[in-house]
């Protein structure tokens, strides 16, 4: 495995929608390359044919009847909001002013 | 100090009230709380109203439940409807969740009283609450040190005596290994015995909620009353509670228990100390004890440092200023997201969304947690070859005691390691306690670990109580 670059770092940051000063980019790029060091013995096996656990008891289809159930009051919910309008989230635009 | 089941008798049987054992708790909260940082939020009148209650249903002669007027402390990640819920983080600050958990629905049903909600490593991503938003958390044995974590305040909760019982949540050791530092027993559940309904995910494969309490028999009891399946949940295990407090004193003659190598290489000296006594113990009330070798949990941290972080980054995704807690404003959605999450997100929790982010992404994804994902299946596969030969294991829950403040916040790899004895149990999804056990360097606790398979909570509270007895402790 490539060794983490400071370009990735910035990459990821992107992705996941956080702004990195430069000095925490310097900063995570060698925290981040020191774990991802550590984990290059996971990296490194064979693994070929052995089946991958995504959930320890791997329950699956798990359904209820398709019958009304009570929910959370709208109201409620909508006090709780940083913004919100006419029963709904109010959010900044979107698209720009001319699409 | 009593037990929670004996506060509860007081109550029933009139030696005391619900009411009063909330003044108890909160004199005991008042006193020390400055000074250790314990909870983020005391909900003196919830509480009050919740014992009056309780008194008031004794009058009338009612059935109260096996907790009726025990205090309990609920670490910050767990739902109360109306009550501020944090995580311990500025992107939830003065966000008040419009329900409850199914546990704090279980707690209400059994009488017991929510005090208010415990400080904690921000979003349960710590092992010593210096994570927090809020600043950390004293270890109330040494107000020098870290309480542990990432339930700290819970653990702390408990070991200051503000309240008998604690909730915390365990994603990687995160009720044991602050237990042990605090010196007192935690338990990581079977996972899908305990409803998660409520619980702000953190890593939704391995997060799991469970007690933390000063003695064995009130684990017992705390996980009989929190335990069972609950239709909210779709990954709680579809049986009912196990019975759990009449097996407490059933001892450990004619079990199998290994002593596992790679649960007790690099501890310290001291901490080693402690885990051969207690094999001593364990035989000497008719255990036979066995060595123990399981090459594939030297594996663990690092699939945990894959997987966790990369189920973290996706959960986490929800924070985004749009429906609750902060916003940072920004010219377009899409800026105010960043903004809100940058401002919001501690270092600790940036870094891991990073891990996972990358784990995820394009090119790296088959590396990194498609590989994590297939050591899981290997270690699932060691742990079920070792429960063939054996009932349980024991090993330590943690390499070193408490250890001081700032120590090891410079370097993450280094916090990490302090989890490395705990991890396999999660990504197992299996059960595994820590008790309180001798002591170690200046005077500070120890915990020993005993792990078993699922559903063996019976059988490693039966063995912790063995510990517990030989310790002279209740």
């Amino acid at each position: 495995m490539s060794a983490l670059r400071r370009e990735d770092v910035a990459h990821v940051a992107l992705l996941a929608r956080l702004t990195l000063s430069d000095e925490e980019l310097d900063l995570f790029t060698g925290q981040l390359a020191q774990v991802l060091e550590h984990a290059s013995d996971v990296a490194a096996l064979d693994l070929e044919g052995v089946e991958a656990t995504a959930h320890p008891f791997g329950l699956v289809n798990v359904v209820r009847r398709d019958e009304p159930q009570p929910t959370l009051d709208r109201d409620e919910i909508l006090a709780m909001a940083p913004d919100a309008e006419d029963g709904r989230f109010a959010v900044p635009r979107i698209l720009g002013e001319d699409q | 100090m009593r037990s929670a089941s004996e506060i509860a008798r007081d109550v029933r049987e009139g030696a005391s009230s619900a009411q009063r054992e909330v003044e108890i708790a909160l004199g005991a909260i008042r006193e020390r709380n400055d000074e250790l940082n314990v909870f983020l939020y005391v909900d003196e009148s919830g509480a009050r109203a919740a014992a009056q209650r309780v008194d008031d249903a004794i009058a009338r002669g009612d059935e109260v439940g096996p907790l009726a007027g025990v205090p309990v402390a609920l670490k910050d990640n767990l739902c109360q409807r109306g009550i501020p819920t944090t995580c311990a983080s500025r992107i939830l600050e003065g966000w008040r969740p419009p329900y409850s958990a199914t546990v704090v629905d279980r707690l209400l049903d059994a009488g017991a009283i929510p005090m208010g909600k415990t400080n904690m490593d921000e979003f349960a991503m710590g092992s010593s609450t210096e994570t927090s938003a809020f600043g950390p958390t004293r270890n109330p044995l040494d107000p020098t040190r870290v309480p542990g974590g990432s339930s700290g305040g819970s653990a702390a909760a408990v070991a200051a005596n503000m309240t008998p019982l604690a909730l915390g949540s365990d994603t990687g050791g995160s009720i044991r290994q602050p237990a042990a530092l605090c010196g007192i027993v935690g338990v990581k559940p079977t996972y899908g015995l305990v409803s998660r309904y409520g619980l702000i995910a953190f890593a939704s494969s391995l997060d799991q909620i469970g007690p933390l309490t000063r003695t064995v028999a009130d684990a017992a009891l705390l996980l009989e009353v929190i335990a069972g399946h609950d239709p909210r949940d779709s990954t709680s295990l579809p049986e009912p509670a196990p019975a759990l407090r009449g097996h407490v004193e059933d001892g450990v003659a004619g079990r199998r228990i290994g002593v596992v190598r790679e649960l007790i290489d690099g501890a310290d000296a001291d901490v080693v100390a402690s885990v051969d006594r207690a094999v001593e113990v364990l035989r000497a009330a008719g255990a036979e004890v066995v060595p123990f070798s399981i090459p594939e949990l030297r594996l663990g941290l690092s699939a945990y440092y894959l997987i966790a972080p990369a189920e973290a980054s996706s959960n986490l995704a929800r924070f985004d200023g749009v429906r609750y807690g902060l916003r940072v404003d920004g010219d377009d959605v899409a800026a105010m997201n960043e903004a809100t999450r940058t401002a919001g997100f501690g270092a600790e929790v940036k870094r891991r969304i990073m891990l996972g982010t990358y784990a995820l992404s394009a090119g790296y994804y088959d590396a990194y947690y498609g590989q994590a994902l297939k050591v899981r299946t290997q270690m699932i596969e060691a742990f079920r070859r070792a429960y063939r030969e054996v009932d349980l294991l024991v090993g330590a829950t943690t390499p070193t005691v408490a250890f001081p403040f700032g120590s090891k916040t410079a370097n993450p790899m280094s916090m990490y390691l302090s989890d490395v004895f705990t991890i396999p149990t999660n990504l197992a999804g299996e059960a595994a306690i820590s008790v309180p056990f001798g002591v170690g360097e200046n005077g500070l606790a120890v915990g020993v670990q005993l792990l078993g398979p699922g559903r063996s909570e019976a059988t490693l509270l039966a063995a912790g109580r063995v510990l517990e007895l030989a310790e002279g402790r209740s």
